[in-house]
């Protein structure tokens, strides 16, 4: 069994490994009708690891991610995140638990940036090093050096991004994900609606994270995006409910 | 700091880590006569942990925080809450006096209505400083100038200190009743419906403000809303009631995004989307 | 004290007359209950005791409480004083002293040396009070703490429990909005450490004198029919803050009767063009220094000794008060 393996200390031992989970809505404001989304995936990754998720849309790859943030509940099998002193198991975690797992292990970027009203683009990028206790000047300071690198204007940084166009909220997004030190790193199309250029910028942080040993989970729906990041490709098609 | 009272051996400091709960309920229950206002609700609060319960009007979610808040006295079940001296007390077995000196130092209260958690004749100034005087403090440019700095804090401009809450908007009132209740420095915060009634761009100032005093202070907050989007924001953990009862409880996000009870499913598709 | 009665002196040496009145006017069940209250009051210094007070036969706000007070305590050796706002010739001070000459028959006098319960209303004595005496006060709202604090029940418990920051409140509001304690009468004191006591509507200059008192000082409060006392050599205390200490006010000139300093004065309006006088508030104390041969500034010629009787011990005052007469 990979799990009793699993240490955060082992470099060859998975950062993630996803066993057996299945998952299905019931909709009760439409008659108590089941949805069932996907069952019995199972996939490891290991450090220095970007695993990208394939199938079409629809297929729950995005399900499989929220699943493993723990955003989404899990109905049966184990979701193992490597930590000290044994791997703890989303699935079942606390929500206290949690919290502290996605802090210290699980970073995330999701397709839309949920705004919050009146925080500037700065303090929203730097905020998930405040949490990890970085001093805030240091911590605005890496923000700001990784908004510029992904071309967003500075006149924009001390502003809230809720007016900001669609390319420019990922961007903060997308830096408010990769600036914290989690090991294990869940992307949801961070370059769906960035510019080739950007797009760059972005392989060139995966890249990065791989080297300083992270492991990654993607999915892209950009097939060179994908090729140039994705060490192997995880068909979720096979695992459909 | 200045409010050197507050490091007085009254307080000794907090001890135990932040691994034990600050606050736990057992079996709370509360019957209005026959009628159930709340029954079985247990639940645990650690430092610096934000819990958001929902539910609609008589859902019994007030009924709790005043149960939580020893407003209320359960009809079963009772309250533990860790003292600043790292005891953990029933709260049900503390004297009168005890309670209070609980109530205005370790544990605040930000009411829906300032006009309950304000003293409306009373200066803003005083309105602050009243907590700090309960506890003993008796040095005027202290207390003043702890006033002026917490209103500060909150936004309102120190001309305004000796202004009374009447003469306030109603954003304002709701931040001068956080001062109010921040200036002892406490470490549990019941919120009750604290945005509700106002327009929605001086919501948002509030739960910012909210959002970066939890943060800075490390405050436990249980806070009532019926307003799912304040509790996304501000809480780590949701509770959602109906009929007295939690039916629903996790994390905010998952409880949000990935609702599992019917009521929760009509809470969540119910919200209006901008 | 003996169930007496006392018949009212008929007048004009005419048939006795109809109505007759027990000692003190009250029954004495009622004034047994009273000195419970009082007994009560004495052995909890500054606790506000509740009693069944009585109607009397004047409206409230004439010192009601006052009054059921003395006629409890009061026997047929005594000899009364009554003063309201200093002065024993106001219309309250003249009905309640001729009340208790007619139910009571007791002696009165306006010395305050020479008597034995003195009711006042807003003020104590500038002659220092001496064991054995005892001051009645009329109190209209015996709680400190209602300016801020409206529920009755809220306020017993915050006295229970010495919860006394609200109090401060009042104070602070006052420095913030005058810029010192503007609370010049009713200020609130610490009775023995424990109890915040309202000490009736006195002015706050008066204070000092509650504090070590060697007579008994007794309280009553007609509406809200409470009693509170004082016992004789008792720690009174103002309120305050570190930073802005209590203080009591200080007069500008003498008395321009008596040329008494350290007293309270009252101002007198003289004329539409601005003409005034301030003059003690005590009467007594004015009359008997006047007596005794100290004038002021204003002092009538003819009541005016020649300078040279004034007191070695008053020099500041006979030199004004002589200098100012042509």
């Amino acid at each position: 069994m990979i799990a009793t393996a699993l240490s955060a200390a082992g470099t060859a031992e998975p950062l993630l490994a996803v066993e057996a989970i299945a998952k299905r809505f019931t909709l009760h404001l439409q008659g108590g009708v089941t949805l069932p989304v996907v069952a019995g995936v199972s996939f490891s990754v290991f450090p220095g690891e970007c695993v990208a998720l394939g199938g079409p849309s629809g297929a729950g790859k995005s399900s499989i991610l929220k699943m493993v943030y723990g955003n989404y509940r899990t109905d049966t099998g184990r979701i193992l995140v490597a930590d000290a002193p044994a791997p703890v198991d989303v699935a079942t975690a606390e929500p206290r638990r949690l919290i502290r797992l996605r802090r210290e292990r699980i970073g995330y970027v999701s397709q839309f940036l949920r705004v919050i009203p009146r925080v500037c683009a700065l303090d929203v990028v730097a905020e998930p090093l405040v949490a990890e206790g970085v001093d805030k000047g240091a911590a605005l300071a890496r923000a700001g050096a990784l908004l510029a690198r992904l071309n967003l204007p500075e006149r924009l940084w001390r502003l809230p991004p809720a007016t900001f166009s669609g390319g420019e909220q990922q961007r903060v997004n997308v830096a408010r994900g990769f600036i914290g030190a989690q090991p294990l790193l869940l992307l949801d199309e961070p370059t769906a609606s960035l510019d080739a250029a950007n797009r760059a910028v972005v392989i060139d942080l995966i890249a990065e994270k791989k080297a300083a040993g992270c492991a990654l989970v993607g999915i892209f729906h950009d097939a060179d995006t994908r090729d140039a990041v994705a060490d192997r490709v995880v068909d979720v098609t096979r695992f459909s409910a | 700091m200045n409010a050197p009272l507050l490091n007085a051996p009254l307080f000794p400091a907090a001890v135990g880590a932040a691994d034990t709960p600050l606050l736990i309920a057992e079996g709370l229950t509360r019957y209005y006569g026959a009628r159930l206002g709340c029954g079985d609700v247990n639940l645990t609060l650690h430092p610096g942990e934000v819990l958001a319960i929902v539910g609609e009007s008589g859902s019994g979610k007030s009924t709790l925080l005043g149960l939580l808040s020893t407003e209320l006295a359960p009809s079963a079940g009772r309250v533990l809450y860790r003292m600043r001296d790292g005891a953990t007390r029933d709260l049900e077995a503390l004297t009168e006096g005890e309670r209070r000196l609980l109530l205005r130092t370790d544990w605040g209260f930000v009411r829906q209505h300032a006009e309950q958690g304000l003293r409306m004749a009373v200066s803003a100034g005083g309105n602050v400083g009243e907590r700090l005087m309960a506890v003993g403090e008796r040095h005027y440019g202290r207390i003043r100038a702890e006033a002026i700095d917490w209103l500060g804090r909150v936004e309102i401009a120190a001309e305004r200190i000796d202004d009374d809450p009447r003469t306030f908007s109603g954003g304002m009132r709701q931040r001068l009743q956080i001062a109010r209740n921040l200036v002892t420095r406490p470490r549990l915060v019941f919120m009750d419906e604290p945005t509700g009634g106002l327009d929605v761009s001086v919501q948002a100032r509030l739960l910012d403000l909210i959002r970066q005093l939890v943060a800075e202070f490390g405050l436990a907050v249980v806070i009532v809303t019926h307003d799912l989007a304040v509790a996304r924001l501000l809480s780590h953990r949701i509770m959602v009631m109906k009929s007295g009862h939690v039916i629903e409880e996790g994390l905010t996000d998952q409880v949000l995004d990935d609702p599992r009870e019917p009521y929760t499913q009509l809470l969540v598709s119910s919200v209006l989307m901008p | 004290m003996t169930a007496e009665t006392v018949t009212t002196p008929a007048p004009n040496g005419a048939e006795p007359p109809a109505i007759r009145y027990n000692f003190a006017y009250l029954d004495e069940q009622t004034k047994r209950m009273i000195r419970r209250a009082i007994l009560k009051a004495i052995a909890i210094p500054g606790y506000q005791v509740p009693f069944a007070g009585r109607e009397m036969p004047m409206p409230y706000g004439w010192g009601t409480g006052g009054v059921q007070v003395t006629a409890a305590i009061l026997g047929a050796c005594d000899v009364l004083k009554v003063i309201d706002q200093g002065s024993d010739d106001t219309t309250n001070a003249v009905a309640i002293r001729s009340f208790f000459e007619t139910t009571a028959g007791v002696a009165t006098t306006t010395r305050t040396a020479d008597a034995t319960v003195i009711q006042t209303r807003h003020r104590i004595p500038e002659t220092p009070l001496k064991a054995g005496q005892v001051l009645v006060f009329q109190v209209p709202i015996p709680e400190p703490l209602r300016f801020l604090e409206p529920r009755e029940t809220e306020t017993r418990r915050l006295h229970g429990l010495g919860d006394y920051g609200l109090i401060h409140v009042k104070l602070y509001e006052d420095i913030a909005r005058h810029g010192h304690i503007a609370t010049t009468y009713a200020y609130p004191v610490t009775v023995n450490g424990r109890y915040v006591m309202d000490p009736s509507p006195i002015p706050k200059f008066d204070n000092p004198k509650m504090h070590m008192s060697p007579a008994l000082q007794l309280f009553g409060a007609g509406r809200e029919k409470r009693i509170y006392a004082v016992p004789p050599f008792t720690p009174v205390v103002p309120l305050d803050f570190e930073d802005h200490p209590f203080a009591v006010q200080h007069f500008a000139e003498p008395c321009a009767l008596c040329g008494g300093q350290g007293v309270y004065l009252d101002e007198v309006i003289l004329d539409d063009a601005g003409g005034r006088m301030f003059v003690c508030s005590d009467t007594d104390y004015c009359a008997t220094r006047q007596g005794e041969g100290h004038t002021g500034r204003m002092s009538a010629p003819y009541a005016a000794p020649p300078a040279t009787a004034a007191t070695g011990a008053e020099p500041p005052i006979a030199a004004s008060g002589s200098g100012d007469r042509p």
